[in-house]
């Protein structure tokens, strides 16, 4: 198929950016819309110009680098998919893709399409973490946990810390990805000794880092491409008013 | 401790609660209000009295005008740190699957405070001596007001805006508070779909009632 694709370029974050037109000929439908990209790169490179920059790595959904908002929506418009997993089949001949970075404060564009996304890991590093003591794997069955806790714990950690939630979110709120991370100690019984501290420490630094509020709006959830709930956030907030 | 009090949960939080005092008051200035549909004004009049002059009700109207002003400063001041959080906006318009009226919590609040504002200058100032009219007989003077079609038509869209406020408003004031399950949710939704209904509709049909058959 054909199409025309318009992508944002930006030489770092200090300078002004701009869309570039590329049309691009040759895509097949068995396409990801990374390899798209790879292609039009190749394209770019055997023409003698500079191939545009973006973050990918696992190809499997599940690294979280190859975020992008493509035609309006984070990882584009198929629900619960990452872009490195989002077919070009869901695409048509002649469709004209627009592809921009993330955008938040706390997101400063790197270059085209990658944008700095160590806010995060800076949340992360405040408070998502357990002490636990190094030594043998202690017994399995020591420290029991329902099937249920386990569940939702479960459901809480995987979500890949790609930022697609701040994106989504009009405040570019990072509340989904930090109620993700606390959820998933908060539900474990070896998450608990440190909740209050985590809850605190993790709300600080998100506060820190620029992120906007929560307005409960569900575009994070909507765009997550890992499906993490919105009942997270409640439950990010019950763990915050519980520290005091 | 600065960073606590406020944090954007914290503040958050505080708006969750004063928003859900407010939504308390509405369904108690309905009932009396209703009595503006009855032909003798002696009623509505009496309970307006009431209002008026209680101590307690005195004490609560001041804790109400505070938490309508905590509402408002903590809406504004998070509605300009949000904005501030995304200095650079989307070329194309964000298209994630979202309720709309989520998204316009900040202006259809803005439409509700003007409408206030009006609403003061129609009846509120008129008890403090700030406006012209008698303050005991505020049944004659909804009447007059509500037999001037501009004012039903204002006072109609100023419903339909708070409609799309409250509704939002109370499921996202609960969601913030932490009470949000798979079973308590819907409930909660079903919950701030009827009250953003029932609520303004009742509102609404006093000056329809008042403008078309009195």
């Amino acid at each position: 198929m054909k199409l025309t694709l318009k992508i944002w370029k930006q030489k770092n974050a200090g300078s002004k950016g701009r869309f570039a037109k590329y049309d691009l000929d040759g895509v097949a439908a068995e396409m990801s819309f990374i390899e798209m990209l790879t292609y039009l790169n190749q394209t770019l490179i055997e023409k003698g110009e500079e191939p545009v920059a973006f973050e990918h790595d696992c190809h499997e959904g599940i690294c979280g680098s190859c975020g992008m908002y493509i035609n309006g929506y984070p990882h584009g418009h198929i629900k619960g998919m990452t872009t490195c997993l989002l077919s070009m089949r869901y695409f048509k001949d002649g469709d004209t893709i627009v592809v921009e970075p993330w955008r938040a404060k706390p997101f400063p564009v790197i270059k085209d399409l990658i944008v700095d996304r160590s806010a995060f890991d800076k949340i992360q590093a405040a408070g998502g973490f357990i002490t636990v003591t190094a030594g043998a794997a202690p017994d399995a069955n020591s420290m029991l946990v329902s099937k249920r806790n386990s569940d939702l714990a479960f459901d809480a950690s995987i979500c890949i810390g790609c930022g697609a939630c701040v994106a989504a979110c009009k405040n570019a709120s990072a509340m989904l990805f930090v109620s993700a991370k606390v959820s998933q100690y908060a539900l474990l019984p070896q998450g608990r000794p440190e909740a209050k501290e985590r809850a605190k420490a993790m709300i600080a630094e998100m506060d820190r880092q620029g992120f906007g509020s929560c307005s409960n709006t569900g575009a994070c959830e909507a765009q997550c491409p890992k499906q993490i709930k919105l009942f997270n956030i409640a439950r990010l907030n019950r763990e915050y008013y519980k520290a005091f | 401790m600065n960073k606590v009090l406020f944090s954007a949960v914290s503040k958050k939080f505080v708006m969750a609660l004063a928003g859900l005092f407010l939504l308390l008051f509405l369904p108690v200035h309905l009932g009396i209000n209703l009595l503006l549909l009855k032909s003798d004004p002696e009623p509505f009049n009496k309970a307006a009295h009431f209002m008026a002059t209680f101590p307690l009700v005195k004490v609560v109207e001041i804790l109400l005008i505070l938490v309508i002003l905590v509402h408002i400063s903590y809406g504004v001041t998070l509605q300009v740190h949000n904005w501030l959080s995304r200095p650079v906006g989307y070329s194309v318009r964000n298209k994630s699957r979202t309720l709309a009226f989520s998204k316009f919590m900040i202006w259809t609040g803005g439409a509700v405070l003007i409408f206030i504002v009006i609403h003061f200058f129609n009846f509120y100032f008129i008890k403090l001596g700030i406006v012209d009219g008698d303050p005991e007989n505020f049944y004659s003077v909804a009447h007059q007001l509500f037999a001037i079609p501009g004012y039903v038509i204002l006072y109609w869209v100023c419903f339909l805006l708070l409609g799309f406020h409250l509704y939002h408003a109370l499921q996202s004031a609960f969601q913030t508070l932490g009470f949000a399950n798979t079973f308590w949710t819907p409930v909660i939704k079903a919950i701030a779909l009827i009250y953003a209904v029932v609520l303004p509709i009742g509102f609404a049909i006093i000056p329809f009632v008042i403008w078309q058959f009195k």
